[in-house]
């Protein structure tokens, strides 16, 4: 027998490869690079979700406007009028032209991107396209860190949350086991978690319940709802902190075992809420998280430390979620749901089960119809195809790749192509045996001839796998991914490996037993 | 074994034309149905929510339709068995930009007396998304034969790459036909087989297009259609083999592979019988309608030869210095 040639070589590299790589995958062990199961095949949660990136332009005018009243204040700058219109630009008076040259000056040492368009004494203050966008890409960007916090903070396996195109947001959450959890997930997620402490208007606050909004905002006053009762409260507008100044939140349990969340403020907060409440005993103080009132207790004493308590009859679990949500800080900007697709553990079982059946039903036909059709030619080039379903495993593995159920149906359709390849080159080499070449001659010619054929065509379903993969979402990059890997895995294996084999055995091959080796029957010329 | 053994070219192209008209009825008669009947777009492309549910018996279709009823905002919503008897789908318009209770969790409440049940797929598909998944889609359809015309023009000739992708919208055209003939969702996956279907039935027509490339070059005949001929018949054991083994992997992917993919190996299985007749029957005639000329392609390959030369003859001239 002939030594090793390159071509063996480099095939028996690529089959240990694909081997080595594959096992890790195969066996699900814990180290080593190794497939992921897609959602839809382990079950999981997978949400496309949008960004009110409005809101949080609105939210820093908002901020932007006590800024100024705050600045003017001050400076004894004196002015009027001070309003926001349509959500975006702040507009004011003054009232001595003397403060103009002045407040121009301050506006622009304390506030960062802005534009002060002054027209007399009155003033339009906006915020730069530039600043637009840059709070804008700050929200999504915060609202990916806030919500992978929440969900690494809720203990499940892996989740993926990444940016996606210009302003969304995609949440992979793989190992959900029942709906209910799902929908916890989602609610966590969805929580804005913006904590305010606000003093209740004492004065007023017996009117609450016929009050209507416009009365309540003359005197400076929102009017909130309680979470738990039918009851409503009267707040002053300006709050005394809001949730930027904690520091840590905590499930604990109150004197009659309810679950209560404890939180911290940090020093800052602290000493606020110790003078307000050292200022205001015998008044009531409302916990409010996302405009919902939770508690209203009455303050007794001063409370120093900065310890807070809330309580609304919480389950354990919601609770737990909220304590979450509070120590991952607020949603600059509100997210809602574009795509969503939901996989029980389930059905994803089943996928795994139908997708494997259909691959090895697939494969078996197609190695025992070789092996038929072409005898030891069809042997090799089944050697050809397990070497290269190995190599597509070891490749995703080491891509650390996604698996998905397009994906199955990808290697199972490479299954199909890439026998083809030893199909053509089969094909002519039986042409060529036929003509009464050599068997040396008939592989040789035969590889030559059949190349540009496979070639042209793995190209051309090549273009179509890359389109798929670069326009494709999701599955469907899966699919394109598997598919071309496979075509170009069979590249190596069914032209190099099966190449390197021939050659390797060829002083053994028989030009009598052409059925034996090539499933023919052939007398040589004619 | 060998079934197909070559011996003489079998006179393909002198029903060629029968085939063409053949071809040109069955594009019609899809383009008609596309056009009047119109795809049944799923959830991918069109949005609204899907939920599935197993139940641990026979599903109890009536009774769910009427827990499910009692939600105005579901009175359109339909449910069907999907694949067996225990297994439903609810399919409903709406979608749901909430994040925290939502269509599946509203639907679990609706029927959460009709017996023992798991929720096993809730799908929800906002409008937007929907119209930009379907552009996309459409867009990845016009690139991959761009890149395909593009690549197949440069390796052969541009009659060559016309007739092949005229093929390949040949194809696909029948394939989306039978689609829509058959009631089949249209979903992200339906598309991806489309893209398979253009990438497999282009495999099989470059192969005998490889092979007419070689017979214009070798063969002592000069009329195309004696070439095509030839070359189709030369190929004809190939693109069968390869075309039921292919075939066979799809059916049992259609069988065995469950039922969430089925409208993907169905879509699949037409491709492959429309395809391996297409780059028999349909691509070869193209390429002689089109007025391809075996006479004036030697010409061209045998000027560019000389044309080589010369200017291999040039460079040795110049590299000996007598230039």
């Amino acid at each position: 027998m002939k030594t090793l040639n390159f071509r063996l070589i480099l095939f028996i590299f690529a089959l240990i490869f694909g081997v080595v790589f594959s096992i890790p995958s195969l066996t699900q062990s814990q180290s080593g690079k190794k497939i992921t199961l897609g959602l839809d095949l382990q079950g999981g949660l997978h949400m496309l979700l949008g960004i009110k990136t409005d809101v949080a332009i609105e939210s820093r005018i908002k901020s932007m406007a006590a800024s100024i009243k705050y600045l003017f204040d001050d400076e004894d700058i004196i002015f009027d009028n001070l309003r926001i219109e349509d959500g975006k630009r702040i507009t004011f008076e003054l009232l001595d032209s003397d403060d103009v040259p002045k407040a121009k000056a301050l506006l622009k040492k304390e506030l960062e991107g802005i534009k002060i368009e002054p027209n007399g004494l009155k003033f339009t203050v906006e915020m730069t396209p530039e600043e637009v966008a840059r709070t804008k890409k700050n929200a999504i960007s915060q609202a990916v860190d806030t919500i992978r916090t929440r969900l690494d903070a809720f203990g499940l396996a892996e989740p993926t949350v990444a940016k996606q195109g210009e302003d969304k947001i995609l949440v992979e959450v793989p190992g959900i086991k029942t709906q209910e959890d799902e929908q916890r997930i989602r609610e966590l997620i969805a929580r804005a978690a913006h904590l305010q402490l606000m003093a209740v208007d004492e004065d007023r606050n017996s009117r609450v319940e016929t009050m209507s909004p416009q009365e309540a905002r003359s005197y400076g006053d929102v009017i909130l709802e309680d979470v738990n009762h039918p009851r409503k409260y009267l707040l002053h507008g300006i709050q005394i902190l809001d949730g930027s100044m904690l520091t840590d939140a905590k499930v604990g349990f109150d004197q009659n075992n309810q679950p209560v969340i404890n939180f911290t403020l940090n020093g800052q907060g602290a000493k606020i809420f110790g003078d307000f409440t050292g200022k205001n005993v015998g008044k009531r103080m409302a916990v409010v998280l996302d405009n919902k009132v939770y508690s209203a207790p009455v303050i007794n004493e001063r409370i120093g430390g900065g310890r807070v308590q809330i309580s609304g009859n919480f389950k354990l679990d919601e609770a737990h979620d909220l304590a979450i949500a509070l120590r991952s800080g607020a949603l600059l900007a509100p997210v809602y749901v574009m795509e969503k697709r939901s996989v029980g553990p389930s059905l994803g079982a089943d996928n795994i089960k139908a997708s494997l059946m259909a691959l090895i039903f697939g494969f078996v036909l197609v190695v025992l119809f070789m092996v038929l059709y072409y005898g030891v030619a069809g042997v090799i080039a089944d050697i050809a195809l397990i070497g290269n379903l190995f190599l597509i495993l070891a490749i995703m593995s080491l891509f650390g790749a996604t698996l998905t159920l397009p994906g199955m149906a990808g290697i199972v359709l490479t299954v199909g192509m890439a026998v083809d390849a030893n199909v053509i080159i089969n094909e002519r080499i039986r042409e060529l045996l036929h003509e009464g070449k050599s068997v040396a001659k008939a592989i040789e010619e035969g590889y030559d001839k059949a190349f540009t054929a496979i070639l042209d065509a793995n190209v051309t379903t090549l273009i179509a796998a890359v389109v798929l993969w670069a326009y494709g979402t999701g599955p469907l990059k899966g699919f394109a991914l598997t598919m071309g890997i496979g075509i170009l895995a069979s590249m190596l294996t069914a032209i190099v490996g099966t190449h390197g084999i021939y050659q390797w055995l060829l002083p053994k091959i028989d030009r009598k037993r052409l059925g034996f080796w090539f499933g023919i029957k052939t007398e040589g010329k004619k | 074994m060998e079934i197909f053994k070559y011996d003489k070219p079998i006179p393909f192209m002198r029903y060629a034309k029968r085939f063409g008209l053949l071809s040109i009825v069955l594009v019609l008669l899809s383009l008609g149905l596309i056009f009047t009947k119109g795809f049944n777009y799923g959830l991918d492309f069109a949005g609204g929510t899907l939920v599935q549910v197993h139940y641990d018996k026979k599903a109890p279709i009536d009774e769910i339709r009427k827990a499910i009823a009692k939600d105005k905002n579901y009175e359109n919503a339909s449910v069907t068995y999907f694949g067996n008897e225990n297994e439903i789908i609810i399919r409903t318009k709406n979608s749901s930009k909430s994040l925290g209770k939502d269509m599946g969790d509203t639907i679990r409440e609706l029927i959460k007396d009709t017996g023992n049940f798991e929720i096993r797929r809730v799908d929800m598909v906002g409008a937007k998304v929907g119209s930009e998944l379907r552009e996309k889609g459409i867009m990845s359809l016009v690139l991959a034969i761009l890149g395909i015309l593009i690549y197949v023009s440069f390796r052969f000739e541009w009659r060559f790459a016309v007739a092949s992708v005229l093929a390949l919208v040949h194809d696909v055209t029948i394939a989306m036909g039978a689609v829509v003939l058959f009631g089949i969702e249209v979903n992200l996956d339906t598309l991806a087989a489309l893209l398979t279907i253009l990438g497999y039935s282009l495999n099989d027509t470059i192969i005998v297009f490889d092979r007419i490339r070689e017979g214009i070059q070798i063969s002592k005949k000069s009329d195309l259609a004696e070439i095509i001929d030839e070359s189709v018949t030369q190929t004809l054991s190939r693109t069968t083999l390869t075309s039921l083994t292919t075939f066979f992997v799809v059916l049992t992917l259609f069988l065995f592979g469950g039922e969430i993919i089925r409208g993907f190996s169905f879509t699949l299985l037409v491709g492959v019988v429309v395809g391996t007749y297409s780059s028999i029957f349909v691509a070869s005639p193209i390429l002689m309608w089109l007025g391809f000329s075996v006479k004036e392609y030697r010409l061209k390959q045998a000027e560019k030869l000389k044309r080589e030369k010369e200017k291999e003859k040039m460079r040795a001239q110049y590299e000996s210095g007598t230039l």
